[in-house]
């Protein structure tokens, strides 16, 4: 394993070493230490490699992350692993607002609880949180999953396109747009496989689903009154 | 009771000037459909412009350089502040952010193979990047934009610079919008969005906030690309001493300035026509702030919105700009709203040069449509010559008037060169009025 000290070798240093290793690399295991709640750890990553950050991390950690399992021992700061491409994202505490924001594919697990906006603009990612997630949560969602263990905060799901939301706890209130749908059995076996995923035993008989009533697709004035 | 005898003279009907044929219209448009005006292009009111400024020329005071055998350079390298690799362009005029959706692919193709043949760049806009443009541009700066759409590392390492898009001329504060017309299968695909949706934009970058935020994102951004990359912050003509200030703090390699003349592809005319101010307002102000940082011509700035002549790519030079970008000149040069096609024009109750109903895809010139047998009208070649040469007019006249002031290089155009036609225009530009030392505002009256 390739242990990095981040305080001493500095970011740059970091990310360039991660940029430089391809897809055939034997180097595959890091360990990432003294993190320091830097931001922008671990940006860019386009190999399957499997990184670990000992600590909590700032800003952006794990960022537009291709191919990469990475995995924070802390908290996460606003927007980790925003625009995932693919992978696994992990993080072992809280996530700060906007976790996943725009994220096209992959899995981000959020093993505590997650800020607002907390899968905003998903396009394709697969986000499983083991807590609660904050308000407006999936605003804008295009597509993929966001499932969450606790309870979700206001607006969940506000002006939400294609993608699927399921909770098992409370949901303060519904975004624009966002309604209740029915849990049909591929729905229960799709939460199944994301929750094993996501490395979560929660039972999905216990979660409701959520998703766009479509009604706000297209201009209508008799619908201004929504937002 | 007013005799109408024909014996007495009548006086003629009388407009009014509040309650115009134009406004009328609207009112009754509105009463029928209950919804606002959507449409393209950027604000069509009159306000203070480039016109209302004048070069002053060489004369006895200053001695001009030969027309037409003294060298008057045109080149400029953006993004020398960090990148690693800074941009060098040919010509100091830059084509703006237009996206695939808005335009159709043969479009923004065009104006690659343009910007290339004149040594510029092209920009992606808020739909990804496509083979077309990246094919065909030499240059190509890669917005980043709130939706996201299409966003991914590749394209931002495929990149020539980085855009970071906070706001646009024609609209600040508002997000993109494309209509579900042209949400066809590759846009929707793109997108990430079901076909035929009226889509709107976010207006606000989902995962920043503010310009501490705007600091970090553009660290995650250089550390994504290896610090190779310019990065350009666009923002609309508003508070532009301050958005300029900010986003040269933020780390902005690149300041890139848009007035409210500059277009969009849609949005509400309310919004056009009331949100943000003049380009001529901007200039100034923005090259202030620079100055009082000591980053003027470290940082560089573009100007954009109302670019339309060589003497408009030169006055914005000498109010201090490094460079001008272009969207809507470069779709007319390109072939849009052309009297050649004013039949079709007609049909859909408009004339060439007042067509801006960009978002219905119904474009007669085939440059803001998806439909492909409209888009089949446009030739890539061909108008991309014609944007190549349109730009090569632009920069011979503005070198014209360089050399008719006495300056070897367009950058060497300066404040003093100029002078302004109206008060609002001097006290905009910070100008002395034609004839006089008066600069409105300046010596506190």
């Amino acid at each position: 394993m390739q242990t990095f000290d981040l305080e001493a070798e500095g970011l740059r240093a970091l990310n360039a070493s991660l940029h430089a290793l391809k897809g055939d690399t034997n180097t595959t295991a890091w360990e990432i230490i003294n993190p320091r709640g830097s931001h922008a750890i671990a940006v860019g990553v386009d190999a399957p490699l499997d990184i670990t950050v000992r600590g909590s991390t700032g800003y952006y950690c794990a960022g537009m992350n291709k191919l990469a399992t990475i995995r924070v021992a802390g908290n996460a700061g606003p927007g980790v692993a925003e625009n995932m491409m693919s992978g696994t994202v992990i993080i072992d505490g809280d996530a700060s607002q906007y976790a996943g924001a725009t994220g096209r594919g992959g899995t981000l697990v959020i093993k505590g609880n997650a800020a607002s906006r907390c899968g905003i603009s998903m396009k394709g990612i697969d986000i499983v949180v083991h807590g609660n997630v904050g308000h407006m949560s999936a605003f804008m969602a295009q597509s993929g999953n966001l499932v969450v263990c606790g309870d979700a905060g206001e607006a969940l799901g506000d002006s939400l396109y294609e993608a699927r939301l399921f909770v098992r706890g409370s949901v303060k209130s519904l975004g624009a747009d966002c309604i209740e749908k029915e849990m049909r059995p591929e729905h229960v076996e799709l939460l199944r496989d994301l929750l094993v995923r996501g490395d979560c035993d929660a039972d999905p008989s216990e979660f409701r689903r959520y998703g766009s009533a479509r009604k706000l697709y297209n201009f209508d004035i008799d619908n201004a009154s929504a937002y | 009771m007013n005799d109408h005898s024909p014996k007495i003279p009548q006086t003629l009907p009388r407009q009014s000037a509040t309650f115009t044929n134009e406004i009328n219209s609207e009112i009754r448009r509105a009463a029928a459909t209950g919804i606002y005006d959507i449409r393209g292009g950027g604000a069509k009111r009159r306000v203070p412009h480039f016109d209302d400024l004048l070069f002053l020329g060489a004369s006895v005071s200053r001695y001009p350089l030969e027309g037409y055998r003294e060298k008057c350079t045109t080149n400029v390298t953006l993004g020398t502040r960090f990148a690693k690799k800074p941009i060098e362009l040919a010509i100091p005029v830059t084509i703006a952010g237009m996206s695939f959706g808005a335009l159709s692919g043969a479009a923004k193709e065009a104006l690659g193979r343009g910007a290339t043949l004149a040594g510029t760049s092209t920009t992606t806009g808020d739909g990804g990047m496509t083979e077309e443009e990246r094919g065909h541009s030499k240059t190509l700066v890669y917005q980043v934009l709130p939706s996201r759409y299409g966003m991914n590392p590749d394209d931002l390492r495929r990149a020539d610079a980085i855009e970071v898009v906070v706001g646009q001329g024609a609209k600040p504060g508002g997000g993109g919008m494309l209509l579900g017309q042209k949400i066809t299968d590759r846009v929707a695909e793109m997108r990430t969005l079901p076909k035929g949706i009226d889509q709107r934009s976010a207006c606000r970058h989902p995962d920043w906030t503010g310009p501490d935020d705007l600091e970090i994102k553009i660290l995650e951004l250089r550390e994504i690309t290896g610090w190779e990359k310019p990065i350009y912050v666009k923002i609309g003509g508003t508070r532009p001493y301050y958005d300029t200030t900010l986003a040269v703090k933020a780390g902005a390699d690149v300041v890139v300035l848009d007035g409210m003349q500059g277009g969009t592809a849609a949005t509400q005319d309310v919004f056009i026509e009331h949100v943000g101010i003049p380009t001529l307002a901007c200039i100034r102000p923005a090259v202030q702030a620079l100055q009082d940082m000591g980053l003027h011509r470290e940082v560089q700035l573009i100007v954009s919105g109302g670019i339309r002549t060589g003497a408009d790519v030169a006055k914005a030079m000498a109010l201090g700009a490094d460079a001008v970008a272009i969207g809507t000149a470069a779709m007319v040069a390109l072939g849009d709203n052309d009297p050649h096609w004013e039949a079709e024009y007609q049909k859909l109750g408009t004339t060439a040069g007042a067509y801006d109903d960009w978002h219905e895809g119904r474009d007669p010139a085939g440059i803001t449509t998806q439909d492909p047998d409209l888009a089949a009208r446009l030739d890539p070649i061909a108008a991309g010559r014609r944007l190549r040469n349109y730009l090569s007019v632009l920069t011979l006249e503005a070198q014209t008037i360089a050399r008719a002031c006495g300056h070897n290089s367009l950058h060497n155009l300066e404040p003093e060169d100029l002078c302004a036609l109206t008060v609002e225009a001097a006290a905009m530009a910070r100008l002395p009025l034609a004839g006089t030392n008066w600069i409105p505002g300046a010596g506190g009256y």
